[in-house]
Formats: structure tokens, C-alpha cells, sequence
């Protein structure tokens, strides 16, 4: 007899149902079922009782349209009210509502808690199971707190029928899992453990689940379970297929608890008792001979069940590493599989294998079936199978066999499926440059890599190998020859271009013997690729011009034309317009021995562990990540690699000149002439510079506008600034230096200021910008204080930004008759400042010249009568008025001194500016 | 664990779903629409088991699925579960359905979603395993059944004479249910893979 008769099914459920099939469109049954909602609600809101059958059929009418994706804001109350009714079909209609919709979250908990309670207390099995269930569905912290005590009372008892047994104690699991600290075993510890040992095969299916994940959070307190469980096996393993009766599953004895208690012994190291040992090693052997035996049936089910068992068996095997005669056994079986004709069980051997190969004992036997998964790679019809067989040459491939490895997933790769193709990158990358003995072989893999993969071929990936080729010099020169081949290509992939810009940039030299790759023939063939370039790239390729400039002398002036041109010279874009000009200035300007020095090949990178590594991890999901949380030494280093050329794309041409070091700021000596400033302080400004405020980058910030104004393990912020007039505007960049997210990023200013995104991701950067108007003349600098979340710390950091006077300059050329009249005409003593101190710095002329102009003023020549001195003249703009101010420094280069004097028609200024000056030479 | 358990059928309408891990309503019905787009574009006889899609935590867990005439079932389970026995347990779960129905069909599950989730419960429990034997299943729900009868027995009686006598006059009844449905039968269900 069937056990649901179709017969009495309910009328009206099955009417509602027919007619929303039916609908035609999704319009009509959104009305269809708007209807009935409407229908429902006013029956619940009517004033007349309903009967059980009602209201059941209601709630039936409720699931069946929150199935179809439709919310449910109503019917709770009456689902609720259900749970108390007596009949056992309304509380189970009422549970079965609640257990679908209510989330742990709702408000009416109490009322259920209410409900379950006295169905708990009812001695009525049924009822306990229902509401067993309830509890284990529902899993909320309420619940926990209301029956986590009672529950294991109820898994324990002598009286407890053995289906609430089963239900009580996955009940508790949930509750375990849900809030572990109010599920407390301790006395219960040793019952519930020897529940192994029921008779009934149920309660042990479910008890065994509790204890396995009780054993993985609490090992030490649950190892009696360790014999328990051997024993039960053994006892399982031995039976005849007939002794377990309804356990037996086409002919396999209990195969679902066998698998179970397997899984809980790899929670353990092997058995220290002998005894027990030696009966779980029998075991295994057994389970690995009936697999050689014929099948007792034909049926999948059959042989799905013992291959269960046996992958379980396999993997007790490989956890314990140990036992070398089982581990080449198991091996050999998982062989076999590899060629199964089940697809499903290929799938499982290539995935068991990939264990097994991190095995000392076993990695040889894996590597000896390279072949068979290579092939499956190559043949197997679903990408799930060929996922795993990639894998597994992962995981199988050390120095022996990487090269044939990496040209099998390379060849692979070219009809990878795209889902996968990322991941397989990363790995071929991964693979090429640790089992790489000769390099050449590194550089041929990673550009194939980019020619047949290049969209897949993530940033990682292609700083990874410049990185390599510069820190090794016996491959640069053949890294150069092949990108040069490469570039030949008609179309190549942008990521290629990079990676030639950036190596040709460096290394060009040592191909340019060749009239075949001359430096005007590499030239011409980078640049035929600009214009199919996006703008990172292209700004790249400006810098590798720059290089070529000084690299082969002979190529500028075709290079100062392309930089001259309109394209580049007016390019709409920021980035590309400023380094086009600013490299056309730097080589116009710089002598030869300044290019050198500025754009002098990049210096090693510090060995670190692989980006690429860390990427991987990255994409293997949120368990790997908490990983490197631990892990501080990654963490701070497998991000922060950024392989632009950074010295050639400063902008101003003596930044890196100015190895400035940083001295104590020169603040509140000067009497402060009314509050200054940049029209978003219209406050008064900051008081003095507050304690724990960090200067050390705001002094280098006086003589030029770009540079890193703060670096620290964590966080790293950048500056761009520009200035015209009374105006300008500083772009801030904040870099996170670690893989892990900064939340809650917050910085404020004393100033107001467009919000910063609250995330910075790892390894990302996030920009902000300030516009600044100068009103008047002022001393102290705006304040920047930042905040954010790393981990679980909160980070504070204060920081001067680097907002001068002096940015507000406008050079002003004039003769020296001009000067000399206008130097007296400033003659009064508080329009004078000076200083005279002893050189911090070198006093080489051209670093000398380089900060004057970094101050923004006109540097005057042939105006002073004695060439050694320095003259320099320029206007500071302010909203309120103009300054002009003229400035002598005179260098005695045999007492290592100086001698400044600053002369403007504002005493503050000339004080101001003074200061800031004396503190950079 | 068990994290859920879908069933919908070739055209990706749900027929059951069973959340073991709390979700919002649409993130529940994205991860239907998600792991159908996955599962149906496979071919047969492809192996049963792939990566879960993005929304129930990517290669973290697995989706093993299998296809009965017109229905998908798939459970969505972490590393924990062995994929056999998981396939096993499907298997079990169709089998007591055929059971319990008599030769179910997809119309059984649209028809009687309360038994459905029912039988369920009699085998998972909070997404842990409760009971694999399926006379022990169908003996649950032959007491549940006969629980069910006797109070209807008492109150269901009016309803049910209703119900009888409506039927009655309308003879055409059973071909408002979208017959067409009906030719879905699974036939010996056993003998499928």
C-alpha cells in the first residue's frame, strides 16, 4: 500500500495549483497568486474560527507560493498558534511552516520556544521528533539557550525511544555548531561517546555524526571513541551482507555509517594500542580486497555503495601516511580507477591522488600514471573530471617532470574551458618559475602563457617575471631578444607589450648590437603598438622611451618629436599628458650625467615569496585567506610589489635628487602673522602641531610636489600635487600594502574633504583629492588624520600635509638692474629674513639649482656679481594679495655654510619662507 | 554537512528546496536559478559531482546531482560528506518517494510539498544524516499517515464528503491539471542510473 494515498489530497490546494500552472505569463500569475493572498489573509483575519483543515490547507497555499519565490509577510501568527493544537496534523503543518520560513532572527521565537517546550515534555515521540526538528532547523541562540540542556538529557536517557534518540542528537549538533559555548558535554562526554555501541543502527548513524564534529573541536575528551569506532567497523566489515538486514544497501553492509566512521578516525592520529591498530589495519586491508572482488550485483547502487567505503578507506590511509604497504596499495586501486569506465569514480581517483601525491611514500607511485592524467586532461568530456586532473599535475609535478607538466597544461590551455582558464595560468606560472633550472625556460613559458592566454594572465603574473628577469642578470639579455621576437608578432596580447615596454626599457641595450633589433628598429616596433594600447600601458610605454633616451642617445631625437606631438602632448588624459611633458622636459634640460642617474636601471627587488602564490590562495576561497591572517610574514609581503619604473614617472625632474633627510620641523618660531590659508581651513587655522603628529615627510615636500609623504608596514600614501596661481590640488593616494582589507577608512582633514571609499582592499589604492585656495599667507600646514580598521586593531595616523607658502609661488624673471632696485627698495628690517647655517647636504651646483626651482621661484643668472651665489626671484599668490620676495643664498664651500636671505614686502613671509628653505640644503 | 537540497525540474522551476544554512529569501531563489544554470547545461552522462557556484561559497562545497526523467536533484554538501554516499543517499530518497507515491512523478511533489518536506525530514535533519534505512523511513511515515487518517477520521470527514460530492459534478476535473505533465512518470525508477 502506498503510504501517501492520492486520493484525499486536499481540493482546494490542488485547485490553486492547476491554475497557476496554467497561467499563460508571469504577469497572470503574480495576479493569480496576489488573489490568493488576498483570499488567505482576509480567512485569517475573518472573524470565524477556522477549522484545522483549513487553516492547514492555507498554509499549504503559503509554502507552495514562497516556493515559487514569492515573499511571505504573513500567516507566522497562525503557523504559531498551529504548533499548540493537539492534532498531530495541524502541528505538524504549523512546525513544517515555521521550519521553512521563519529565520532564527524572528521575533516570534518566544512564542515557539513556548510551543516546544511542552511538546518536549509531552512523552509523545512523535511530537518530540517534531519538535526536535523544529529546534535542529531553526538553530537560533535563543533556542540554544532554551533547550541546550535539556537536550542532552533527552539523547541519554534509558527510556528515550530510539527514533527521538536520533533526532535529539543531530538536534544538539546544530545547537553545537550554532553557539558551541552553550552546549556544554562534560558529564555527558563518555554516554554519549558510547552510543557507538547501540544496538540500533539509526541512533548510531546520527550519533556519530555529533561526535565526529565534538571530537574534531575537542579531540583530547572524545579519544575513547577511537576504539569504539574501530570496533564497530570491524564488526561491520566482517558481517555478511545479510547480517545487517534493512542497513544493508544492495548488498554492502551499512555503507553510510561505514563511511562515517571512517571520516571520524581521521580526526585522530593512528591508534596507539596495538591491538586496536592491528584490527583497523585488518579492516582496511579487507576493504581494499573486496574491492577486487566480482560485484554481487550489477546495480550502480551496488558498486556506488562499496566505492563509498573504499574512497573513505583511502583517505584514513593517506591521513595517516604511515602504513607504506597500504599507501602503494591504495595507490594501485586509485590507478585502476583512473581508467574506470564510471566517470564519477575517475573524478573521486583524480581527487584522492592529489592528496596522495603530497605523501612521501606514495609521490613516486603517483608520478609513474602521469601519463593516464595527462591524457584524461586531454579527452575527458566533462570539465569538472579535466578541473581535477589539472590539479592533479599539479600536484604531482616536482623538478623531474615540470617541463613536460607545464607544456602539457600549456597545450592545454589553449582549449581550456574559460571558467578554469585564470586558475590555470596561475598555476603554470606558479610551476614554471619553481621548478625552473634555466631561466630562458622561465621567460619562453611566461610569454607562451601571455601569447595563448594573455586576457587570463593576471598583473601577478607579469610583474612576477619582470621581477625575475631583473634580479637575475644571466637572462636578461635573452629575455630582451625574445620579447623583441615576440612584440613581431601582428597582433599581440597588451599584456605582452608591457612586459616588452618594460624589458626592452631596461634591457634594450643588450640586443641593440644586432642591426636587426637596433635601438631605433625596437623603438619604432614598441611604439607601433601604442596606439592599441589603454592608457596604463601606454603611460608605461612613455617610460620606456624616457629610458630609451638615455639608454641610446641616438634614438632622442625621434623620441622627443613622438613626445612633442599633439597626441601626446595635449593627450586628454592626466597621466599621459604629464609624462609626456615632463619627459620632454627632463630631456631637454638634464645633462646627461642627471638622465643617467635618474633613469639608471632598476635596482633588484628584495626576494619575496611569489605574488602569484598568494593570488592562488586568494582564489581558493575565504579558508585559505584566514591563513595568511596568521601568517604575518606573507602577509606583508606578497602584495606590496608595484614594478612601475616610479623613478622615471616623478614628475619633477630633481625628485629623487633630493635625498633629503628629515629634520625637526621649524614651527612656531616665527611669530604667526593672522591665520592663513587654504580656503577650505576658513576657520582659524591649527593651533600647533599637535603631539603624536607625523612630520618626518613634510619637510621634503618643500622643494617638490610628488613623492610617497608616509610609509609605514600597513599603509603607504602617496602625493601629486600641482599648483597655479593662488590655487591648487593634491591628489592623495592611499595604498594598502597588506592582503587584507582596511574597513572603516576614514581620514579628515581640519579642512573639509570629499570622502575616501571605507574599504581599501588589499594590495588596491584609493585616491582622494583636495582643491586648495590660498587666502592669505599663513605658517602651519592642514592637518590629515586618518583612521582605519586592520584586522580587528584600529589604526590612527597623523599626518602634516605638505601645504606651503612656497607652492604658491610664480617665478618671475628680471634683469639684474631690475633686481638690485627692488632689493633695496626692501630694505627695512622686518622685511628681511636670514639665516645662516652649516650644509646638512652635499653642495653640488646642480642639486642646489634643482631646489630652487622645486621652491617655485625664478632662478636668475648673471644677476649676482659673484657667480657662486644663487639669486632667485618669484611672487607668492594669495587670494587676499600678492607677495613678491627675492631670495640670496650665498654657499661657502669651504666652511661647508650658507648664507640665506629672503627679503618681501610681508615680514612673515620672508620669515616663513626662510625657515622652510634653511631646513632643505 | 548537508547545506541544501534542491529539486527542480528540466525547466528550472523549483520544485522543493530545503536551505540547511540561513539565506535571505532571494538569495535563496538566486542560488536555485544559479545551481540549475550550472547543473542543466551539463551533458548526460557527465560524473555527478561539480563545484557549487558562487553564491553557496564556490569550490568550498559541492553539487551532487542527479537527474530522474524530468527532475534535478542536487545536494549541496561541504568536504565533509562523502560524494558517494551523498549519491547513495538520493538514490534513498527517490526510492522512498516511489514508495510512498507509487511511481512518483513530478506532479506528486508539486501536489503534496508538505509530504514531500515530510519524508525529508525523516532522513535529514538540520543537514546532518538522520536515517539511511527506508523501510525505517517508510514506517515513520506510515504512523504519520495513520495518524493523519484517524484525525480526519473525526474532522475531516465533512470536508472530505464536500470534496466527493464536488468532484462529482465535475467530471472534467483532473484535466485542469496541465495533463501534459502526467506522461512524466518515471518509469522503473530502479533501473535508473
Amino acid at each position: 500500500m502506498p503510504a501517501v494515498s492520492k486520493g484525499d489530497g486536499m481540493r482546494g490546494l490542488a485547485v490553486f495549483i492547476s491554475d497557476i500552472r496554467n497561467c499563460k505569463s508571469k504577469e497572470a500569475e503574480i495576479k493569480r497568486i496576489n488573489k490568493e493572498l488576498a483570499n488567505i489573509r482576509s480567512k485569517f483575519k475573518g472573524d470565524k474560527a477556522l477549522d484545522g483543515y483549513s487553516k492547514k490547507k492555507y498554509v499549504c497555499k503559503l509554502l507552495f507560493i514562497f516556493l515559487l519565490g514569492h515573499d511571505i509577510d504573513f500567516g507566522h501568527m497562525e503557523a504559531v498558534n498551529l504548533l499548540s493544537s493537539n492534532k498531530y496534523t495541524e502541528k505538524q503543518i504549523g512546525y513544517l511552516f515555521i521550519s521553512v520560513l521563519v529565520n532564527s532572527n524572528s521575533e516570534l521565537i518566544r512564542l515557539i520556544n513556548n510551543a516546544i517546550k511542552n511538546d518536549l515534555s509531552s512523552r509523545n515521540p512523535t511530537f518530540m521528533c517534531l519538535a526536535l526538528h523544529c529546534i535542529a532547523n531553526v538553530g537560533s541562540r535563543e533556542m540554544a539557550e532554551a533547550f541546550a540542556g535539556e537536550i542532552p538529557r533527552i539523547l541519554v536517557a534509558g527510556d528515550t525511544m530510539d527514533s527521538v534518540k536520533q533526532s535529539a542528537a543531530l538536534c544538539l549538533l546544530r545547537l553545537y555548531k550554532a553557539s558551541p559555548d552553550l552546549v556544554l558535554m562534560g558529564e555527558w562526554t563518555s554516554r554519549v561517546v558510547h552510543l557507538l555501541n547501540d544496538q540500533h543502527m539509526g541512533v548510531v548513524t546520527a550519533a556519530i555524526s555529533l561526535i565526529t564534529c565534538l571530537s574534531s573541536k575537542n579531540p583530547d575528551e572524545f579519544k575513547t571513541c577511537v576504539s569504539l569506532a574501530v570496533s564497530r567497523l570491524s564488526r561491520i566489515v566482517s558481517s555478511a551482507s545479510t547480517d545487517l538486514q534493512d542497513y544493508t544497501y544492495y548488498f554492502v553492509p551499512a555503507p553510510w555509517l561505514s563511511c562515517k566512521l571512517l571520516r571520524l578516525l581521521q580526526c585522530y592520529p593512528p591508534p596507539e594500542d596495538g591491538a586496536v591498530k592491528g584490527r583497523l589495519v585488518e579492516c582496511l586491508e579487507t576493504i581494499l580486497n573486496k574491492a577486487q572482488e566480482p560485484p554481487k550485483s550489477k546495480k550502480v547502487q551496488h558498486s556506488n555503495a562499496k566505492n563509498a567505503i573504499l574512497f573513505e578507506a583511502i583517505s584514513l590511509i593517506i591521513h595517516y601516511d604511515s602504513e607504506p604497504n597500504l599507501l602503494v596499495r591504495a595507490c594501485n586501486q586509485l590507478g585502476q580507477f583512473l581508467q574506470h569506465r564510471e566517470t564519477n569514480l575517475r573524478y573521486l581517483a583524480l581527487e584522492s591522488m592529489c592528496t596522495l601525491a603530497s605523501s612521501e611514500f606514495s609521490h613516486e607511485a603517483v608520478k609513474t600514471h602521469i601519463e593516464t592524467v595527462i591524457n584524461a586532461l586531454k579527452t575527458e568530456r566533462d570539465v569538472s573530471v579535466r578541473q581535477r586532473a589539472a590539479d592533479l599535475l599539479y600536484a604531482m609535478c616536482d623538478r623531474s617532470n615540470a617541463k613536460q607538466i607545464v607544456a602539457e597544461m600549456l597545450s592545454y590551455l589553449e582549449t581550456a574551458d574559460y571558467s578554469i582558464r585564470e586558475e590555470m595560468v596561475l598555476k603554470v606560472a606558479i610551476l614554471a618559475e619553481k621548478y625552473a633550472v634555466d631561466y630562458s625556460w622561465y621567460v619562453d613559458t611566461i610569454l607562451n602563457l601571455i601569447r595563448i592566454a594573455g586576457d587570463y594572465v593576471s598583473e601577478e603574473v607579469w610583474y612576477r617575471v619582470i621581477q625575475i628577469v631583473i634580479n637575475r642578470d644571466d637572462v636578461q639579455g635573452y629575455a630582451a631578444k625574445t620579447v623583441f621576437e615576440a612584440l613581431q608578432a601582428p597582433a599581440c596580447h597588451e599584456n605582452m607589450v608591457k612586459v616588452g615596454g618594460y624589458i626592452l626599457g631596461e634591457f634594450g641595450n643588450l640586443i641593440a648590437g644586432d642591426p636587426r633589433s637596433s635601438p631605433l628598429v625596437q623603438f619604432n616596433l614598441l611604439h607601433s603598438k601604442f596606439h592599441l594600447c589603454s592608457v596604463p600601458t601606454r603611460a608605461l610605454l612613455l617610460s620606456a622611451y624616457i629610458k630609451f633616451i638615455n639608454l641610446f642617445p641616438e634614438t632622442k631625437a625621434t623620441i622627443q618629436e613622438v613626445l612633442r606631438s599633439d597626441s601626446q602632448i595635449r593627450n586628454s588624459d592626466v597621466e599621459l599628458q604629464q609624462r609626456a611633458v615632463e619627459y620632454l622636459k627632463l630631456s631637454s634640460i638634464a645633462s646627461t650625467d642627471v638622465l643617467a642617474t635618474v633613469l639608471e636601471e632598476m635596482p633588484p627587488f628584495p626576494e619575496r615569496e611569489s605574488s602569484i602564490l598568494a593570488k592562488l590562495k586568494k582564489k581558493k576561497g575565504p579558508g585559505a585567506v584566514s591563513v595568511e591572517l596568521e601568517d604575518g610574514k606573507e602577509r606583508g609581503e606578497c602584495v606590496n610589489f608595484n614594478p612601475k619604473p616610479q623613478r622615471t614617472s616623478t614628475p619633477s625632474p630633481s625628485a629623487d635628487l633630493l635625498g633629503l633627510r628629515s629634520t625637526a620641523p621649524a614651527s612656531g618660531a616665527t611669530p604667526s602673522a593672522g591665520s592663513l590659508l587654504v580656503d577650505v581651513f576658513s576657520e582659524a587655522g591649527p593651533s600647533a602641531t599637535s603631539a603624536g603628529v607625523n612630520d618626518d615627510g613634510f619637510l621634503r615636500f618643500v622643494c617638490k610636489n610628488n613623492g610617497v609623504l608616509f610609509e609605514n608596514q600597513l599603509l603607504q600614501i602617496g602625493i601629486k600635487s600641482e599648483y597655479r596661481q593662488n590655487l591648487g590640488r593634491m591628489y592623495l593616494f592611499y595604498g594598502n600594502k597588506t592582503s587584507v582589507q582596511f574597513v572603516s577608512f576614514n581620514t579628515t582633514l581640519n579642512v573639509q574633504t570629499k570622502t575616501v571609499e571605507p574599504l581599501v582592499e588589499g594590495g588596491a589604492q584609493v585616491q582622494q583629492v583636495i582643491n586648495i585656495e590660498c587666502l592669505t599667507d599663513f605658517i602651519d600646514a592642514p592637518l590629515l588624520n586618518i583612521k582605519f580598521r586592520y584586522g580587528g586593531a584600529l589604526q590612527n595616523i597623523s599626518l602634516k600635509l605638505p601645504v606651503t607658502i612656497n607652492k604658491f609661488f610664480q617665478p618671475t624673471e628680471m634683469a639684474a638692474a631690475d633686481f638690485f632696485q627692488r632689493w633695496k627698495q626692501l630694505s627695512q628690517p622686518q622685511q628681511e629674513a636670514q639665516k645662516i647655517f652649516k650644509a646638512s647636504h652635499g653642495m653640488d651646483t646642480e642639486v642646489l639649482k634643482a631646489k630652487l626651482l622645486g621652491l617655485g621661484t625664478a632662478l636668475l643668472e648673471n644677476v649676482d656679481p659673484n657667480p657662486e651665489n644663487y639669486v632667485c626671484a618669484g611672487v607668492i599668490q594669495t587670494k587676499a594679495q600678492q607677495v613678491g620676495c627675492l631670495l640670496r643664498l650665498e654657499p661657502n664651500a669651504q666652511a661647508q655654510m650658507y648664507r640665506l636671505t629672503l627679503r618681501s614686502s610681508k615680514d612673515t613671509v620672508s620669515q616663513r619662507v626662510c625657515d622652510l628653505l634653511a631646513e632643505q640644503f | 554537512m548537508i547545506k541544501a537540497i534542491l529539486i527542480f525540474n528540466n525547466h528550472g522551476k523549483p520544485r522543493l528546496s530545503k536551505f540547511y544554512e540561513h539565506y535571505s529569501e532571494d538569495t535563496e531563489q538566486q542560488i536555485i536559478r544559479e545551481t540549475f544554470h550550472l547543473v542543466s547545461k551539463r551533458d548526460e552522462n557527465v560524473c555527478n559531482f561539480l563545484e557549487g557556484g558562487m553564491l553557496i561559497g564556490g569550490s568550498e562545497n559541492k553539487l551532487i546531482c542527479r537527474h530522474y526523467a524530468t527532475l534535478y536533484f542536487v545536494f549541496c554538501v561541504d568536504s565533509s560528506e562523502s560524494e558517494l554516499g551523498i549519491l547513495d543517499l538520493i538514490q534513498v530518497f527517490v526510492e522512498t518517494l516511489d514508495k510512498c507515491f507509487e511511481n512518483v512523478c513530478e506532479l506528486d511533489l508539486i501536489f503534496h510539498v508538505d509530504k514531500v518536506h515530510n519524508i525529508l525530514a525523516e532522513m535529514v535533519m538540520g543537514g546532518m544524516v538522520l536515517e539511511t534505512n527506508m523501510n525505517e523511513i517508510i514506517t515513520q511515515v506510515d504512523a504519520q499517515n495513520k495518524m493523519e487518517k484517524s484525525e480526519a477520521g473525526i474532522a475531516g470527514a465533512p470536508a472530505r464528503a464536500v470534496s466527493a460530492v464536488k468532484n462529482m459534478n465535475l467530471p472534467e476535473m483532473p484535466r485542469n491539471i496541465n495533463i501534459g505533465d502526467i506522461s512524466i512518470k518515471v518509469p522503473n525508477l530502479l533501473s535508473f542510473k
